[in-house]
């Protein structure tokens, strides 16, 4: 049955680690406050992750009121459209999807999964979050100084972002930069506790191909970010002190209302690919976790197998080299040299081959599963759907002479939306009602969760779909408003009140969601053990919700990978990952044969 | 195939060689890199990540030293002193150039005795290794001193591209600032291995660990690679 067969278990490598020693807390403080337990520190960063992102949810709504309803609400200006756009774009990206990924599940599911106490240096990741508390603080500051949080757009492009015109030009885009300076920072401390242990800190039996293709996602998902961040970085320290400073970096000779600026002689398309090689792989970064959560939501509800493991996981890993060498493909319309364009053209559509092949792979799961339409699982087809969607208008974009007209369109805005705003956080969704039983011990509401389900799935559809249409008949991305352009038919204001209606709704569904995350919390069914009869370790610990050190007195012994569903032979449809070949109980009139699984 | 517990960096296990070795080490499960402790792991892959920082800076750089119009000062009339009547071209930068290599002898060294537990020698060379951090980080001041009396800010300069004052102070601070982070950390290292402190196993600062030896190693690879950008800088910046 499975693809995977490494060697037989009879031969159990001994520890190479001692186990080690965690700092046990005492105080209330120091066990939910200051802690430096990574379950707690994902919940602390999740919380706040999803705090900050409904402060982007709401911006949204007031996008939309906007475009939907222009000249109805006085007090959206087109400055402050523009600062909305900017802030909304920015949260979700890094402060919302890329903390709660790496930080949240991160933080939570790595030493589960991989059998681990906690992560490996407890006191670095502590500290993590609350730099990265620190950062969300900062970026909420801006927008309460003189001139507001700053308009330049997600993107931050020179010279617009710090001149006189835009938005947030006196201390908006300072607080951004320092902000996003002291994400990274904080990321940084995080990450490197990811990477080592995973690499490091497995525990006995726990192969790097026995383990959950969760872990693998987070796990060059947080690579990634390591190589990614500095440029962003580096961007972001020289743009301070061209606005600081008066350097040039990033500033070429302008002339503003006839006057001549102190700047000159520098580059802005420079800033433009720091920002892409750090923004193409960012992509990734909240694609990669997805992907590998995706394919453990898929494999546990439909009771089978993930369909060609070892494809995944390269999958994976090559998606993540390959996202270094594409970042260009923002910068079609840069004015840069055709070839280049072509080079970037070519490299995007060839990671189209790994990712079709991830989609195949969930596909093929699916094929003959024994689907449980469960939430997780209806959040992770509403996923694959999803994705595909947005992924085939990336290819689109990603050749030149179909983005030259398109870029700065609505069609932009639809295509990034699809594949990573809605398909990644359809996936955190179903994370959560996959996971909330684990770290709360009881259940969602199912009731409460078919509404939400629904109504955002449907809900994102209505959304951008129409959007698509409208960059076709060339509305414009960031603008306030349209007017009456020639080019434009009436009909797009209708179209675009009805996207606003759909908007809103789906934004009460969210509301809907955390009603029942915190409604759940004292008020849910209480979970049974391992209520989805899963297979990898972070179901097997001694108690549920995992205690302090996760496994008790003895770390576990893994004997097999993740996958072992609907084995033939065996009396139960599912084998832990800790459960002994000798302990595999077998089904009736299967005792000759055996279970054929027991020794992988 | 593994042995006993291995957190400190005894003796080798015996593995198959070559790239048969590599994919055992892969292949197995506990850890990827076999005998390489946690800290170590974790500095490596920082390491990795600063290369990036210190690559964007570097790139950047040369963007701008490209892109400007005006004509670049040329570095070794900037960077020369004039001693008893002589100009010398950069010869401060080549003192500084080789106490920074000089340090990485020591540190070497003490990474050396950090493992022979010969707790004198390996806090005496950790802080001969700081005393020629902080002497490198005192001619870099007294450097960046002299050219802002001739006038070179990061806005412009005398000579030429503005962008010069620019990256220089940029990329040299960046540095210098590494450099001094590294001093503070061999200055803690050194207190704690005088005292004491990894024969006994106390919990280690900057973490709930218990701390070991290997932390003179991992202070020295970030003290190698701290000089290693400066050959990198010290080439594209001042050389060129
Ligand atoms: C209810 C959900 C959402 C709605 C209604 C919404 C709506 C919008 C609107 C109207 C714009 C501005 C279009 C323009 O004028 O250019 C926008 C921009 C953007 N959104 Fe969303 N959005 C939602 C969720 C998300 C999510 C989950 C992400 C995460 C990736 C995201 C990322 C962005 C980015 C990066 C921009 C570009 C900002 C810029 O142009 O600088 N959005 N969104
Ligand atoms: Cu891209």
């Amino acid at each position: 049955m499975t693809d995977v067969t490494p060697e037989t278990t009879s031969y159990l490598a001994p520890a190479e680690v001692e186990d080690v020693e965690l700092y046990h807390p005492k105080s209330f403080v120091t066990k939910y406050i200051w802690s430096q337990d990574a379950k707690v520190i994902a919940i602390q960063y999740a919380v706040t992750a999803i705090a900050i992102g409904l402060v982007a949810l709401v911006l949204s709504w007031m996008m939309r009121l906007q475009l939907g309803f222009p000249d109805t609400f006085s007090f959206i200006s087109p400055e402050a459209y523009l600062q909305l756009i900017t802030m909304h774009g920015m949260i979700m990206v890094i402060y919302l999807l890329t903390a709660l990924f790496l930080g949240g599940f991160g933080n939570y599911l790595i030493p589960l999964m991989v059998g681990a106490r906690d992560m490996v240096f407890p006191y670095v990741n502590m500290l993590s979050y609350w730099v990265y508390l620190l950062a969300v603080l900062v970026l909420v500051a801006s927008f309460f100084v003189p001139g507001g949080s700053t308009g330049a757009g997600w993107t931050l492009y020179p010279p617009q972002a710090i001149l006189a015109g835009t938005p947030g030009q006196s201390y908006g885009i300072i607080l951004m930069l320092a902000s996003l300076a002291l994400f990274i920072i904080g990321f940084t401390m995080g990450g490197l506790n990811y990477v080592v242990t995973v690499l490091q800190a497995r525990t006995r039996g726990m192969t790097l191909m026995r383990m959950p293709l969760t872990v693998w996602g987070i796990f060059v998902a947080t690579i990634l970010a390591l190589l990614a961040f500095p440029a962003l970085f580096v961007g972001a320290v020289m743009m301070m002190f061209d606005r600081l400073l008066g350097t040039s970096f990033f500033m070429p000779q302008i002339v503003e209302f006839g006057e001549s600026l102190k700047y000159g002689g520098g580059s802005p398309i420079l800033f433009q690919h720091l920002f892409w090689f750090f923004g193409h792989p960012e992509v990734y970064i909240v694609a990669l976790p997805g992907f590998g959560i995706v394919s453990d939501l898929l494999s546990v509800h439909a009771r089978k197998n993930i369909f060609g493991y070892r494809m995944m996981v390269w999958a994976i890993v090559v998606i993540g080299g390959l996202s270094f060498v594409v970042w260009a493909h923002h910068m079609y319309v840069s004015g840069m040299n055709p070839y280049f364009g072509f080079f970037f053209a070519t490299s995007t559509l060839i990671i189209a081959v790994p990712t079709a092949i991830k989609v195949y792979n969930w596909v093929l799961t699916l094929w003959r599963g024994n689907i449980h339409l469960t939430l997780p699982m209806l959040f992770a087809i509403a996923f694959i759907i999803t994705f595909v969607n947005g992924g085939i208008t990336g290819l689109f974009l990603g050749n030149v002479v179909v983005d030259v007209p398109l870029s700065d369109t609505m069609f932009v805005v639809a295509h990034f939306h699809m594949v990573m705003g809605v398909a990644p956080i359809l996936v955190i969704f179903g994370a959560i009602y996959h996971w909330y039983p684990l770290m709360s011990g009881r259940m969602l509401n199912q009731a409460m969760g078919h509404f939400h389900f629904w109504v955002t799935f449907i809900g994102a559809y209505l959304i951008y779909f129409p959007m698509h249409y409208l960059g076709f008949i060339g509305v414009p991305r960031r603008y306030y408003a349209i007017g009456e352009t020639e080019f434009i038919p009436l009909s797009a204001a209708t179209l675009n009140e009805f996207i606003t209606v759909a908007a809103l709704i789906v934004g009460l569904a969210q509301v809907v969601f955390i009603f029942n995350l915190v409604w759940s919390l004292f008020k849910g069914e209480k979970s049974v053990k391992n209520p989805w009869r899963a297979t990898s370790l972070e179901w097997q610990t001694p108690q549920m919700p995992p205690a302090h050190g996760n496994w008790g007195k003895e770390l576990p012994v893994v004997y097999r990978w993740a996958y072992d569903y609907s084995v033939p032979g065996a009396a139960e449809d599912f084998l832990p990952q800790n459960l002994a070949p000798d302990q595999v109980a077998i089904a009736k009139g299967h005792e000759a044969s055996g279970v054929r699984a027991a020794a992988t | 195939m593994a042995q006993a517990a291995m957190t400190e960096t005894a003796e080798p296990i015996s593995r198959p060689d070559g790239l048969r070795g590599i994919v055992a080490d892969f292949s197995s499960d506990q850890r990827a890199f076999k005998n390489v402790p946690w800290g170590k792991a974790m500095m490596w892959i920082f390491l990795l990540s600063d290369t990036f920082i210190f690559s964007c800076f570097l790139l950047s750089y040369m963007t701008v030293r490209w892109s400007t119009e005006v004509p670049w000062p040329n570095p070794s009339e900037v960077f020369s002193l004039t001693i008893g009547g002589q100009n010398i071209p950069l010869i401060l930068i080549a003192i500084m150039t080789f106490i920074l290599i000089s340090s990485s002898g020591t540190m070497a060294m003490a990474v050396k005795f950090g493992y022979a537990r010969d707790r004198k020698k390996t806090a005496i060379l950790m802080l001969v290794t700081a005393a020629f951090g902080a002497s490198f980080v005192g001619m870099q001041a007294f450097e960046w001193t002299k050219l802002i009396h001739e006038g070179v800010r990061p806005w412009g300069n005398p000579w030429g591209a503005p962008q010069f004052g620019s990256s220089f102070f940029l990329i040299t601070g960046f540095h210098g600032t590494h450099v001094s982070i590294g001093v503070i950390f061999l200055l803690a290292i050194a207190r704690k291995v005088w005292r004491g402190d990894y024969d006994s196993q106390r919990k280690g600062f900057f973490t709930s660990r218990k701390g070991n030896y290997e932390i003179v190693e991992i202070t020295g690879l970030y003290w190698h690679f701290v000089d290693l950008v400066w050959v990198f800088i010290f080439a594209l910046f001042y050389l060129w």
